[in-house]
C-alpha cells in the first residue's frame, strides 16, 4: 500500500468516525463539546490561510469571528431573516470589513502587522461592547434562532447541529486542500518564504495578501455565525483578545502551516482542558509551559513533528532499499564472472 | 531598450548609488563591475521596481517604469535574478520552475515550451525535477534560480553576482550558459566582482565605485584600462 492510499485510508476513517460518534457516545455534553471544537477548527483553518502559509499573523481574528456571530444575530434577531440567508450575509459582511481592514494593515509587515491587527481586533471588540443600541452592549444577543429547516431536515436537535457544522468543517478541509495544492497556494507559500523574491518573479503580493486576508476572515466569519446560532446567545466577550490567543495555541500546537495542524491541535487541547476541568484557572499552568515546550522543540507543531519523521525514515528506507540493489547487482556480477570461466 | 537617468536611491540619508546613467541596447550582455557595497545590487533593485529612486528615471523600451509595482515590470519583460541563489527551498525543483512561470500562468503552451528549453539549458534540472531545491548544490542551485527567471520569458535578464560562492570549473559552466543565453536573443545585464570572467563574454561594462559609475566602455577597453586591471583583475 503507498503512503498516499494509507492516507487517504486515515482520512475516510476519521471521517467515518466522527459521522457515526453519536451513535457511540451518547452523551450530549461531548456532543456539545465536540461541536464546539469543529467550530473553533474552521476559525482555525482561516487563520492557518493566513499566518501559516502566508506569513501574516493576525491577532484581528476573534473579532472577525465576532463580526460573523453579531451579524448573524442581528440579521435573524432583529431584522428577521430567513436563517440561510443570514448565514451567508455574515460571511459576506465579515469579508466586506476584512478587505477594508486588510488594505490598511497588510501595509505593514510581521511584529507591525501583528500589533496592528492586535489594536483592529480590540477596536472591534469595543464596538461591539459600547455600541448599546445595535448590539446590547455587556447583555449581548440573546433569543438567536437555530437554523431553519430544508425540506424535512430540521436543526433543532444538538444531535442535527453537530451533523450541520461537521459538515461545513469538511467542506472547508475540502476547500483549504485544494488552496495550498494549487498554484495559488504555491504563490502563498512564495510571500512566506520571502515577499522581496516573489515580487522579482513577478507575483503580484499586495493582491495575493489581499486575496488570503479576504479568505481567512471569510472563514473566521462562517465560524462565528455557526457558533451564534449553535450557542444561541452571544455576548462581546467572544470578540475578546483572550479568544484570539486560544485560536492561536491550537494553531501552534497542532502545526502552523500544515492541513491537519488545526484539527489536530484542538481537538487535543479541547479535550485536554475538558478532563483538567477540576483545577479551573489553574490549568494554565499546565498548558503555559506545554505550549513553551512544543514551541522550542517542534516549531511546526504535532503535525510537523510526525511529518518530519516520517520523511525521515521514507528516506533512510529509500537509502537502505539502493545498498541492497548496489550489493545485489554485484552479485550477480560475481554469478556472471563464474559462469563465464565456466564457459 | 533599458535606459537609466540620473538615477539616485537612498536608505534613510544614506545614497546607496548617486545619479548612475546606464544603457543597454537591445542583444548586449552588459556587465557591472565593482566591488562589495558598490551599488551594483542597488541599481537591480531600481530596475526591478523594489526600491523606488528617489531622483532620475527609468525607461524601458521607450517607457518609464519608475513607478511600476515588481510584479508589472517582470510582465513587461524585465527580470532579475537575486543575488545568493534565493530559492522556494521546501519546493521542488519542479514547483520552483513553474513558479518562476507565474505571470504567464495561463499560456500552458508557453509555460510548457520555456520549461523545455531551460531543462535543454539545464539537463540536470529535469533529472532532479522531484527533489527539494533545498537538496541542491551551490552550482545548481545558481542553475535552478537562472531556469526559474528565465521561465518568465523575459527580454531582459539582470543577473546579480551568478559566480559567488562557487567552485572555479562551475563558474566557467556558469559563464558559458550566460554567454549562451544572451546568443539566443536575451539581453543580459550582469552584475560581477570576478571581472575578468565576465568581461570575457560581456559587450560592454561599467565600473561601479561608492554609488557612481566611474569608469564605462567597451570590455576590450576596460580589459586595458590600468584603473580596472589594478582594482578587480590583479594582474
Amino acid at each position: 500500500m503507498g503512503p498516499l492510499q494509507k492516507k487517504h485510508l486515515i482520512i475516510t476513517g476519521l471521517i467515518i468516525l466522527a459521522g457515526i460518534f453519536p451513535f457511540i457516545n451518547q452523551n450530549d455534553y461531548w456532543l456539545h463539546i465536540l461541536t464546539l471544537s469543529f467550530i473553533w477548527m474552521i476559525a482555525v483553518y482561516g487563520l492557518n490561510l493566513l499566518a501559516g502559509y502566508t506569513g501574516y499573523l493576525s491577532l484581528a481574528h476573534a473579532g472577525f469571528f465576532a463580526i460573523g456571530a453579531y451579524s448573524l444575530g442581528l440579521l435573524t434577531v432583529k431584522a428577521g431573516i430567513n436563517y440561510w440567508a443570514a448565514l451567508v450575509l455574515s460571511c459576506v459582511i465579515t469579508s466586506v470589513i476584512g478587505f477594508l481592514i486588510g488594505l490598511i494593515s497588510l501595509r505593514t509587515r510581521e511584529h507591525f502587522f501583528a500589533i496592528y491587527t492586535l489594536c483592529v481586533g480590540y477596536v472591534i471588540y469595543l464596538v461591539i461592547d459600547k455600541w448599546d443600541s445595535l448590539t446590547g452592549g455587556v447583555r449581548g444577543l440573546i433569543g438567536i434562532p437555530a437554523p431553519s429547516n430544508i425540506g424535512p431536515l430540521s436543526f433543532e436537535s444538538t444531535l442535527s447541529q453537530y451533523y450541520l457544522v461537521l459538515f461545513f468543517l469538511l467542506a472547508t478541509i475540502f476547500v483549504m486542500y485544494r488552496i495550498v495544492h494549487s498554484l495559488s497556494g504555491r504563490t502563498f507559500i512564495a510571500i512566506r518564504n520571502s515577499e522581496e523574491l516573489a515580487g522579482t518573479i513577478g507575483i503580484s503580493t499586495m493582491k495575493n495578501k489581499l486575496v488570503v486576508f479576504v479568505l481567512s476572515t471569510f472563514f473566521a466569519g462562517l465560524a462565528g455565525a455557526l457558533y451564534a446560532s449553535f450557542i444561541r446567545f452571544i455576548g462581546p466577550d467572544i470578540g475578546y483578545t483572550t479568544v484570539i490567543f486560544d485560536l492561536l495555541t491550537y494553531l501552534l500546537v497542532g502545526g502552523i502551516g500544515t492541513l491537519a495542524g488545526p484539527v489536530v491541535g484542538t481537538m487535543l487541547i479541547v479535550s485536554v482542558s475538558q478532563s483538567l476541568q477540576f483545577l479551573q484557572d489553574y490549568r494554565m499552568l499546565i498548558f503555559g509551559p506545554l505550549l513553551t515546550l512544543i514551541i522550542i522543540f517542534y516549531p511546526r507543531g504535532i503535525v510537523g513533528f510526525f511529518s518530519d519523521w516520517y520523511r525521515k525514515r521514507q528516506s533512510t528506507k529509500l537509502q537502505s532499499q539502493k545498498k541492497k540493489q548496489v550489493k545485489s547487482n554485484m552479485d550477480d556480477e560475481d554469478l556472471h564472472e563464474d559462469r563465464v570461466k565456466e564457459g | 531598450m533599458l535606459k537609466l537617468e540620473g538615477v539616485s536611491v537612498k536608505y534613510g540619508s544614506f545614497s546607496a548609488i548617486n545619479s548612475v546613467d546606464i544603457e543597454v541596447e537591445e542583444g548586449e550582455l552588459v556587465v557591472l563591475l565593482g566591488s562589495n557595497g558598490a551599488g551594483k545590487s542597488t541599481t537591480f533593485k531600481a530596475i526591478s521596481g523594489l526600491e523606488k529612486p528617489g531622483e532620475g528615471d527609468i525607461l524601458f523600451q521607450g517607457d518609464s517604469i519608475r513607478k511600476k509595482s515588481p510584479d508589472r515590470i517582470v510582465k513587461a519583460g524585465i527580470v532579475q535574478c537575486a543575488e545568493g541563489r534565493e530559492l522556494f527551498s521546501r519546493m521542488t525543483v519542479f514547483e520552483n520552475l513553474i513558479m518562476g512561470a507565474y505571470v504567464h500562468r495561463k499560456k500552458k503552451a508557453l509555460v510548457k515550451k520555456s520549461l523545455r528549453n531551460v531543462y535543454e539549458l539545464f539537463p540536470i534540472l529535469e533529472e532532479k525535477k522531484n527533489q527539494d531545491a533545498g537538496s541542491l548544490s551551490g552550482g545548481q542551485q545558481q542553475m535552478l534560480a537562472i531556469g526559474r527567471a528565465l521561465m518568465t520569458s523575459p527580454k531582459l535578464l539582470m543577473l546579480d553576482e551568478p559566480s559567488i560562492g562557487l567552485a572555479p570549473l562551475v563558474v566557467e559552466q556558469m559563464f558559458e550558459v550566460i554567454e549562451h543565453i544572451n546568443k539566443e536573443g536575451t539581453t543580459v545585464l550582469l552584475a560581477e566582482q570576478n571581472a575578468n570572467a565576465a568581461l570575457k563574454i560581456a559587450d560592454r561594462g561599467y565600473v561601479f565605485e561608492s554609488g557612481s559609475v566611474v569608469v564605462k566602455g567597451a570590455s576590450s577597453e576596460l580589459f586595458t584600462n590600468d584603473a580596472v586591471r589594478k582594482a578587480y583583475i590583479g594582474a
